[in-house]
């Protein structure tokens, strides 16, 4: 007969049993403050909610309204314009760095580890470093300009539009180049130094190698490196939060910090949602671009039928 | 001029690239990487020396702005003492610590289900917790704001410690998978036929052996709970709760004068911890990284 605590045991030996056990606390907090949102933030875009009255359903209004918004419009451009610009600079600069430190140097583990500061610190403290640097009146480089003679006044970094969206997307590709160039060199490692051999022993050049080895062989890992610096670029919100709120003028505004403006500061839950519900479209678009893309390329370079 | 100082071990250690001349070497190889290191790199510097300048110097156009004749620690002392800094920094590592913990707890349990315990539709779990590694903070924060407030978290440290997880257990988890699926399942079969039951199997045998796993994920999730600011700007209010980074960046700020001094001290102080810990732990923060890359 058998007694509650060997019906007990009985279960758990039961993998089901056992794996819902076992999953329970990641699913909980999972379900509780991921799916959850991620449902209620599609529903509020819907409704016109404020911070502290419950909205009611109003279709699609609040993104006909913000289609029609010229800041939301600006914040699209914007977006687009720093994820592109950011994230190529990014790869170029990231890939050339790894094909650097991937070099027989002097202090290589010492050389990784420092690379990879800008990456470590806060982005919001680390922005503040650049808040100085960029400051209108006691800029660094305007000074270091000044003394060397290009320039003859300051340089307002953040006060005038386009300059302000590319001293915004300097700061952010200091703070990728580290992280892609890292993950490209774990990746430039696996490769065998057998084909360099034999590239070179076929009288391939320096460009040849890169082109005909690395390259292919590298491609899988820049797709997964390139497509998680594309999301953390497209939703980035710190950096533009801490350097220009958004200004001057709305040039630099992120479909991101429009959304909290909105939502947290202007008390428009319902339209600083549909604004961040406008991104997921943009962020799938990336993903399956990657996985669809780079990816099966990658199978047919490796040489493996798909 | 570095010619005389870099040849003999450029030369040893150099394997095919001995046939490339020493001059090329620098053009292509060491005035790069010194250039990247300078931009990379001096930003830092910047913090900690505007961190030490006296205001006179801050404020003065004239003299070698890259040095401080009179360094001074009073931008120090007035974070310190003059404003919540020490706060901050408690509440930042308290809830950086606890939701590093809970989410490893929950990832451990749920990385060893989804890849030793093969139960119906593991596999879509394990995709599903991949898809929830890409969903991004910024798209969760109005709706995570709405239920905080309706669970009466809104202002209070558990509002951090409950919803970093939700970053950290995808991260986590996808990684201790990896570690998990390394060792071989033999001895798992060996402890199983010896009578052990699944959860001695996982605290005896899994664990011990998944320690650099779980250095990794723990470091990596510390300190991404350490650098997180968009939850921490928005679902606390009050200057006791806040953590470091919102601190700085709400309170530092006061009106149109700028402390640069405390602003780069509160930076500098900020950045320091998280810097130190990294750098006793480069080698498995790395592997995490890259590790959850390559999978």
């Amino acid at each position: 007969m058998p007694t509650p605590h060997t019906a007990l045991t009985r279960a758990l030996d039961n993998r089901n049993v056992l794996a819902a056990l076992f999953l329970l606390p990641a699913a909980v907090l999972l379900l509780l403050f991921l799916t959850y949102p991620l449902g209620l933030g599609t529903w509020l875009g819907f409704t016109d909610t404020k911070i502290g009255r419950d909205g009611v359903f109003i279709g699609l209004d609040n993104y006909e309204y913000l289609w029609g918004d010229a800041v939301a419009q600006l914040a699209l451009f914007n977006t687009l314009f720093y994820t592109f610009v950011a994230s190529v600079i990014k790869f170029v600069l990231g890939l050339w760095l790894a094909l650097l430190l991937n070099k027989h140097l002097p202090f290589k583990a010492l050389l990784r580890a420092v690379v990879l500061l800008p990456f470590i610190v806060p982005t919001a403290l680390s922005a503040i470093a650049f808040w100085w640097i960029y400051d209108s009146q006691f800029s660094i480089i305007s000074w270091s300009l000044m003394r060397m003679g290009v320039i003859n006044t300051y340089i307002d970094f953040l006060g005038e539009p386009w300059l302000a969206r590319f001293s915004t997307i300097a700061a952010n590709i200091w703070r990728g180049v580290p992280f892609v160039a890292i993950c490209l060199l774990a990746g430039l490692q696996t490769i065998s130094p057998s084909y360099y051999e034999a590239a070179s022993l076929d009288g391939a050049s320096d460009w040849q190698k890169f082109r005909y080895v690395t390259l292919p062989l590298l491609t899988p890992i820049i797709a997964v490196v390139m497509t998680f610096s594309v999301l953390f670029t497209f939703t980035d919100f710190q950096l533009i939060y801490v350097l220009t709120r958004g200004g001057p003028l709305n040039s630099t505004h992120l479909m991101a910090t429009l959304s909290f403006q909105r939502a947290i500061s202007g008390g428009s839950l319902g339209e600083g949602a549909a604004l961040a519900t406008a991104m997921v479209p943009f962020l799938l678009a990336a993903i399956m671009f990657s996985y669809f893309g780079l990816q099966r390329r990658a199978w047919q370079q490796g040489g493996t039928d798909k | 001029m570095t010619d005389a100082t870099a040849t003999p071990e450029a030369i040893d250690s150099q394997g095919m690239n001995y046939l490339v001349s020493l001059p090329r070497q620098i053009v292509t190889v060491y005035a790069p990487l010194a250039a990247f290191l300078f931009v990379l790199l001096f930003p830092f510097y910047w913090m900690a020396i505007t961190a030490f300048k006296p205001n006179e110097e801050l404020l003065s156009r004239e003299g070698n702005p890259f040095w401080v004749n009179n360094p001074t620690l009073a931008h120090i002392k007035k974070l310190l003492f003059d404003t919540a800094y020490p706060d901050w920094l408690w509440n930042t590592i308290l809830v950086s610590v606890v939701a590093t913990f809970l989410s490893l707890f929950a990832s451990v349990l749920a990385a060893y289900a989804i890849e030793r315990l093969r139960f119906k539709g593991s596999r879509y779990v394990g995709m599903s917790i991949f898809l929830a590694y890409l969903v991004p903070p910024s798209i969760l924060f109005i709706p995570l704001a709405a239920i905080v407030y309706k669970l009466n978290l809104f202002d209070t440290r558990l509002a951090l410690i409950l919803t970093y997880p939700t970053f950290l257990i995808p991260f986590c988890t996808w990684l201790l998978m990896g570690y998990f699926k390394s060792i071989p399942i033999e001895l798992e079969e060996c402890a199983l036929i010896d009578g052990a039951s699944r959860l001695q199997i996982l605290v005896r045998i899994i664990l011990p052996l998944a320690v650099p796993g779980l250095i990794s994920a723990g470091i990596f999730a510390f300190t991404l709970s350490w650098n997180e600011f968009i939850y921490a700007l928005t679902f606390v209010s009050s200057s006791e709760v806040k953590t470091v980074p919102v601190g700085v960046i709400t309170e530092l700020v006061e009106g149109d004068v700028y402390h640069w001094g405390s602003l780069m001290a509160g930076a500098l102080l900020g950045s320091l911890p998280v810097a130190i810990l990294y750098s006793f732990f480069v080698e498995y923060y790395v592997s995490g990284l890259t590790g959850a890359v390559k999978e």
